[in-house]
């Protein structure tokens, strides 16, 4: 942005010259160590030259033969409901409606753990219009979750919200907390 | 039609400063992704889709209490500056304008909440995009409204929510919570002192990332940068937004040192670069849009050293938003080319600032003179 830097010298052995730049958060502290390559491997970082903002087309191009063999390609097929094929989305990076989550799953769940490191959604756990028992259990439980991280975080307006949100779900005469 | 021009603040409350940090911290945003089962997703929906999306949405807004007074402006009924409009005050993304000879497509819709700082767009990439619009660093209040927003649509709207990956979205970047959290700093203090490239690859190494002005796809002007969360899924909503939060506190911490910096070190160059980024403003008879945001950013690190107290934060906030084309077509009540909107740019600028700027301080005694 403002021009290319001097080189630096790695923090660690302090003879080469410094490669890999690890910014670490300890104790509410954001720590930038440099360090050579030799260092940085030493302690098991990799040097990695992804750019901030990757376009996820070019992603997948370049996941594209480790991540799907062109045999496992073939094998998905295009989605039921809008006919998406598989290379549609590898050109656009978009899927084509709620149902290709579960044409290309296979693929998904590999990429997903790529791009977010996880596949499990942990947020908000949706209640449709017309909720079923399990569902209702569900949110339940995440909202008695949340009710406890608000008291801990002393956010007493979130928790008296979240507080009458379970009081109106739970069945008649279930415990108060 | 709803007329756009008869709303309150236009969506622009958050231009008042009152946020933590308003004069580093210009806006937070907090938008969540959701899609309506049984359609397909925005670039792959045909006309039909899109009109029931819409359908559904308008419907489910009826029944909504807190909804109650609110507008929607159906971008194909808008004529193009006031569409325009709307994505200078980043209440419609590029991609819901749509191509400019071709326009926005079929259902292209933006709902602006009557009481709150909340707007829905509607038929962009997702079906819905809801979004809360806040002044300064207000993470908190701006996911509070959003997720209550949230919780009323999906009682009326069948959401599209996989019991693994979570709320379904068009690109999978976005699948999970749908949310993406991202707040406006301005740091000249880091571009300065040439800190700033270490910032931004910290960010990106702690799950953030940065983006320009207008979001995705636009370039970083004036030193103003939009921090936000990189990944979606994994994490709840309340802890990206709380990351997010402790992280731009500790950016805003160094923004702080770096001027300090400036101040002990440079002084002089410091105060030159501010009164004459002031003496441009106040006095140019032509300013393109980059160079009124780079001098903007002079005055509004003039402003955050109390070098030039008498100016506002919610006068240099007025100044970003009013000085963008379609706004200043608008005052002019035509189009304008060019050449001639610079020069209303500049004339615009120069009437702001002889009205509600720092004249009284001109004459007086700078930092350089004290020591």
């Amino acid at each position: 942005m403002e021009g290319k830097e001097p080189k630096e010298l790695c923090d660690s052995c302090g003879a080469a010259d410094a490669v890999v730049h690890l910014t670490q958060i300890e104790h509410n502290e954001m720590k930038i160590s440099h360090l050579c390559e030799k260092c940085a491997a030493a302690k098991g970082v990799e040097e990695t030259d992804e750019a901030v903002n990757f376009p996820l087309t070019g992603f997948l191009a370049q996941l594209g033969d480790a991540a799907a063999a062109p045999e496992a390609v073939e094998s998905f097929g295009s989605c039921s409901f809008c006919g998406l094929t598989f290379n549609d989305f590898r050109d656009a990076g978009r899927l084509g409606c709620p149902h290709c989550y579960t044409t290309f799953e296979a693929y998904l769940r590999g990429l997903l753990r790529r791009v977010h490191g996880s596949t499990q959604h942990v947020g908000k756990v949706y209640l449709p219009p017309d909720p079923s028992a399990s569902d209702f259990e569900k949110q339940l439980e995440v909202l008695r979750h949340k009710l406890q991280r608000a008291i801990d975080s002393e956010d007493f307006e979130r928790a008296a919200s979240i507080r009458d949100k379970i009081r109106g779900m739970e069945p008649a005469g279930a415990g108060e907390n | 039609m709803s007329d756009f021009h008869t709303l309150p603040d236009y969506g622009l409350g958050w231009l008042d400063a009152s946020g933590d940090h308003a004069s580093v911290v210009l806006s937070t945003r907090v938008r969540l992704a959701r899609n309506l089962q049984g359609h397909a997703f925005g670039p792959r929906a045909r006309v039909n889709d899109r009109e029931a999306v819409l359908e559904q949405t308008k419907r489910a807004t009826e029944k909504i209490e807190s909804l109650g007074g609110s507008t929607l402006l159906e971008l194909q009924e808008m004529d193009h500056r006031s569409r325009r409009i709307l994505h200078e005050r980043r209440l419609a993304s590029r991609e819901l304008l749509g191509d400019v000879k071709v326009g926005p497509a079929r259902g292209a819709a933006v709902l602006l909440a009557a009481q709150d700082p909340l707007s829905v767009m509607v038929n962009e990439e997702d079906h819905l995009r809801i979004q809360s619009l806040v002044s300064g660093l207000r993470l908190k209040d701006a996911w509070n409204l959003v997720d209550r927003l949230d919780e009323e649509l999906g009682q009326e709207l069948p959401f599209a929510y996989h019991h693994e990956f979570g709320f379904l979205t068009s690109c999978p970047t976005n699948v999970g919570t749908g949310l993406r959290a991202s707040v406006l700093v301005h740091l000249p203090g880091l571009v300065l002192t040439k800190e700033i490239g270490k910032v931004l690859q910290g960010l990106s190494q702690v799950g953030l990332t940065f983006r320009g002005l207008y979001g995705e796809g636009s370039e970083v002007v004036g030193n103003f940068f939009q921090v936000s969360n990189q990944t979606t899924l994994g994490k709840s909503e309340e802890d990206l937004a709380e990351h997010l939060d402790k992280i731009v506190r500790q950016v805003i911490q160094y923004e702080g040192q770096a001027r300090q910096v400036l101040l002990r070190d440079a002084p002089q160059v410091t105060e030159d670069k501010i009164w004459r980024a002031y003496g441009l403003l106040r006095y140019a008879r032509s300013l393109s849009f980059d160079e009124l945001m780079n001098l903007l950013s002079g005055i509004r690190l003039g402003v955050g050293l109390k070098l030039l107290p008498e100016l506002r934060v919610y006068t240099l906030n007025k100044l970003m938003i009013y000085t963008q084309t379609a706004h200043l077509e608008q005052a002019a009540g035509r189009d304008l080319p060019p050449a001639e909107c610079d020069a209303h740019r500049a004339a615009y600028v120069r009437q702001i600032l002889t009205t509600e700027g720092a004249s009284g301080s001109v004459e007086g005694q700078t930092r350089a003179d004290e020591g």
